[in-house]
């Protein structure tokens, strides 16, 4: 097989690193693997959501009244934009050997994702604030729970980047230091795409109805 | 202490929580438990074994001793729930109009550990741990892709098990059943630990069976040896493929419920509570978008076993092979579709309902192919009824009459009158039992042999196969006539004295079936003394056909010496067919395995200390638990060097030893294959 051969999908170390592609291989295969077992977790709890925001409201607050679209318009672009900063840590995780402008990419990501949690930790709060909180309905418990878990899952995401920045820092940038980044890589476009999946149904659609 | 303190430090566990309990025969059973442990650690002590444990087993990442160490944790569960089950069939007997021996609360606690313990702690290991041992051989490779992920899969189960023993000893388990149907496990209606247990100890199972999951799928389609193209891998990994897709599928859903009722337990949220926008229905979806595709997780490896066990014993090729790779993957994508006919009676429309009956109904097609394949692969061969095959024998006969029972209540309107009630138990364990459970036991009599270099003996294989066959029919075939009759499941007491005949017999079957086990016992301890006589070094006992046959039982840890390159799916049986079989490789080289490590069983234990800690709300122990346990990944993740070479000097002299002993050793005919000369050499048939 040839160094220019994708084997697995995403961006793949063929030209920069011959012997590391070959073992990307399996490696990479079995993430994405694990990303579809993750991504049957996020479509339980949208389905869920979807079900309780119609018979779990109990007189309580409506999807309408719980949707800030300013907020959420903010944390999009905060999130989306820290997918673009992380495709462009892929790429100097594939093409620089000496980490330095990986950690430049990897750092604004951070910034971003710990931004988009501020974000989404102010409107929990001011939800909170309002008496609106998951305690009060179905629907409610719906909407706090499948939030929290894909926040869970940014801020797993950000302590598995501060995990992998100390080692870069202790060991350089190693053939199994690469094959991880990729691998965080692709855990965090996951975590855009549900992002967009909840926009579109909790966000949008809530405003509208 | 103030009360305070007490509830800080030890959350809501306290002194009354321990033995002796309430009711004699919960005393008795939390001896058992605690005497049991004793047991085996003075056992180890006085045998001086710890040190051979820890460095031989509990720390070993080769996929073998992984799968052996699941089959062990499955037997153990196993005794367990067969106990309860027989306790239950005592209750059942003597209490048609009278108090029977344990109390309804008890009697709720005994089917709803044996239902869980039989589904996450027998079968799942049964299934992981064969799957574990057989398929990366059956497809020429060294390991599976993810060693360590393996082990932890391993010992995330073994701590869900572990948290039901801990159950039997400590506080109580759920009342609720193995399904854990809300508001009856809402704080409401079940406050206390028991519903914690049973949902902490299911997530365990549950987390660590999706990594096993993703481990396996990874390793079919990513480690194949050369030469082995997806449609020469033999049918047990086929099915083995099809269970690791349902388990990536399917557990999901089952996390989602339990962690989902446990926010409704642990937050007050309201998912599946009575007021406040709660719907249980939701709940019930959940969990059986889970729980059907898991009943096809428990039966495709059996009926990759059936495929080996029936093709090898009649010395023939699998009949159908393609039909039957088309007919597990139909199961596999058909089992997503019906989970709807386990809530036919739950109020939604009819329309709904015969959807989702036909569609269960169309899963009888793939499987009759199957049936039918496996009758045309016997039919003219040359038949062996050793004991695996006759276990295979018994399992066509009641798995055809539990399909069409299955087929029976997949109807709507004969489901409306017969739902939730013992037809129902006979219907589920008939396939279970002589589907899944008889499978593994014919699969570990099948590759024991292999795994350890000698034959089980054959005599208490038969009549551990004539008592389990036959225990099994006394103990379920009155069920159906008892569920058309009007008895419930799980009723600790009844008021009919019609039932009693029938009870008896059920009685009498399970007590069939403790002879059953006592047998397949006895036959471990006679094989194991009669060891020299029934050893098989050359590894090819029965004339297989795949590519586990051809390495020396037990095989080395890298497991083949060169990775076996193959242009057919019976490669094995031509290589001896042309009288190369046993002949040196050109070459060898060094080989690398992976390095032992404890992190994965530290994994397990943090995971244990997590879920009791959950269970009693003793919150710092729980943090601590569930922080060591992610503390054990990052550790692993700054382990340099993982893996250890094994050069290609001592590959060969290993190999090259036992190429010799092949070719000293006398080839055998099939027939005279339980006989003593079976060496492990299967005579060249042309
Ligand atoms: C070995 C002999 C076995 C016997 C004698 C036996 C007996 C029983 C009995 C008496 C019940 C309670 C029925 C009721 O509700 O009235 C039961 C329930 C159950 N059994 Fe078994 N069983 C056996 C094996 C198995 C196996 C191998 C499995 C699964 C692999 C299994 C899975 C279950 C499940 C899931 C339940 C339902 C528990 C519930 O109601 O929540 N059993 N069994
Ligand atoms: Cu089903």
């Amino acid at each position: 097989m040839s160094a220019g051969k994708n084997l697995h999908p995403g961006i793949n170390l063929g030209h920069s690193d011959p012997a590391g592609h070959h073992q990307a291989e399996p490696v990479m295969f079995g993430f994405w693997i694990f990303l579809m077992s993750d991504l049957v977790l996020f479509a339980l709890l949208l389905a869920t959501y979807s079900a309780m925001s119609v018979h779990g409201v109990a007189g309580g607050p409506e999807p309408r009244d719980v949707t800030d679209l300013a907020s959420a318009g903010i944390e999009t672009a905060l999130l989306l934009l820290s997918s673009f900063t992380i495709g462009m840590a892929s790429l100097a995780n594939k093409y620089h050997d000496d980490g330095r402008r990986l950690l430049q990419w990897l750092g604004l990501t951070a910034v971003l994702g710990i931004g988009f949690l501020a974000m989404e930790a102010r409107d929990f709060a001011s939800l909170i604030a309002e008496g609106a909180v998951p305690q009060r309905s179905g629907f409610l418990s719906a909407h706090f729970t499948l939030l929290g878990c894909h926040a869970l899952h940014v801020a797993a995401g950000l302590l598995w980047m501060a995990v992998l920045v100390l080692q870069l820092m202790a060991t350089g940038l190693e053939r199994a230091l690469r094959l991880r980044f990729m691998r965080l890589a692709l855990f965090w476009h996951m975590l855009d795409i549900v992002w967009v999946a909840i926009l579109t149904f909790v966000f949008l659609y809530g405003a509208a109805g | 202490m103030s009360e305070e303190l007490l509830y800080w430090l030890a959350g809501d566990l306290r002194w009354s929580d321990f033995p002796p309990k309430a009711d004699m025969i919960a005393t008795i059973a939390a001896l058992i438990v605690v005497a049991g442990a004793i047991g085996v650690v003075a056992t180890l002590t006085i045998a001086r074994r710890w040190r051979w444990l820890f460095d031989n087993w509990l720390s070993s990442l080769d996929h073998k001793k992984i799968g052996i160490m699941y089959m062990v944790l499955a037997f153990v569960m196993l005794l367990r729930a067969v106990i309860e089950a027989v306790l239950m069939r005592i209750q059942q007997a003597l209490s048609v109009n009278a108090q029977g021996v344990v109390s309804a609360d008890h009697f709720a606690q005994l089917f709803s550990t044996h239902g869980t313990i039989m589904i996450f702690f027998v079968a799942m290991p049964f299934i992981s741990g064969l799957i574990n041992y057989v398929m990366p051989l059956q497809i020429g490779a060294r390991d599976l892709t993810f060693p360590f992920m393996n082990a932890v899969g391993l010992w995330l189960s073994a701590a869900g098990a572990a948290i039901l023993m801990a159950s039997l000893v400590i506080g109580e388990f759920s009342t609720g059943g193995w399904s854990g149907y809300p508001p009856f496990t809402e704080l409401a209606y079940s406050p206390g630990e028991g519903v914690d247990y049973w949902i902490w100890a299911v997530t365990l199972s549950s987390i660590g069976t999706t990594l096993t999951g993703i481990n396996f799928a990874t390793t079919i389609y990513k480690e194949r040896c050369e030469g082995m193209h997806l449609f020469r891998m033999p049918l047990f990994c086929w099915t083995s493929l099809c269970t690791a897709i349902l388990m990536i599928f399917a557990m999901p859903p089952l996390t989602v419920a339990t962690a989902l009722l446990a926010l409704d337990r642990y937050a007050g949220f309201h998912f599946f509570t009575n007021g406040a926008g709660g719907n249980m229905m939701n709940y019930a979806n959940l969990f059986w978008l889970f729980g059907h595709p898991e009943v096809y997780i428990l039966i495709l490896p059996a009926f990759g076993v059936w495929s080996e066990v029936i093709s090898t014993f009649s010395g023939k090729r699998l009949y159908g092979y393609a039909s039957m790779v088309f007919a597990v993957m139909c199961i596999a994508v058909l089992s997503f579709t019906v989970w709807l006919h386990h809530f036919f009676t739950m109020g939604q429309s009819t329309n709904v309902n015969a959807v989702f009956g036909i569609a269960t109904m169309l899963i009888g097609i793939p499987t009759g192919v199957k049936v039918y394949d496996w009758l045309l692969t016997m039919y003219r061969g040359r038949i062996r009824l050793t004991a695996p095959m006759l276990f295979a024998m018994t399992f066509l006969l009641c798995f055809v009459i539990g399909g069409l029972t299955g087929i029976i209540l997949a109807n709507p309107p004969v489901d409306f009158q017969v739902h939730n009630s013992l037809f129902l138990v006979a219907h589920f364990h008939n396939m279970l039992i002589p589907g899944t459970l008889f499978g593994m036991i014919a699969g570990y009599m099948f590759w024991f042999p292999k795994a350890f270099g000698f034959r089980l003996d054959e005599r208490w294989g038969r009549i551990a196969w004539a008592c389990w066959s036959g225990g099994f029919l006394a103990a379920f075939m009155p069920l159906y006539w008892l569920g058309l009759m009007g008895m419930m499941r799980r009723t600790a007491i009844s008021f009919e004295a019609a039932y009693q005949p029938w009870l008896n017999a059920a009685w009498a079957g399970a007590a069939l079936i403790v002879c059953g086990i006592v047998a397949l016992g006895i036959q471990l301890v006679v094989s194991v003394r009669r060891r020299s006589d029934l050893a098989v070094p050359v590894g090819d006992p029965w004339d297989g056909h795949s590519l586990e046959w051809w390495t020396p039982a037990p095989p080395p840890e890298y497991n083949f010496a060169r990775r076996p390159r193959i242009e057919d799916t019976e490669a094995f049986t031509n290589a001896k067919r042309d009288g190369r079989a046993y002949h040196a490789p050109p070459s060898y080289e060094d080989i690398e395995v992976p390095r032992n490590t404890l992190i994965p069983a530290g994994i397990g234990a943090a995971g244990f200390v997590c879920a009791f800690a959950l269970s009693w709300h003793i919150w710092w122990a729980a943090l601590l638990g569930l922080a060591a346990m992610w503390a054990g990944v990052v550790l692993r993740s700054l382990q340099g060097d993982t893996e250890r070479v094994i050069p290609a000097a001592e590959v060969q002299r290993q190999n090259e030893a036992w190429l010799d002993c092949a070719r000293q050793t006398a080839p055998v005919t099939r027939f005279a294959e339980v006989e003593r000369i079976n060496r492990g050499r299967a005579m060249e048939t042309t």
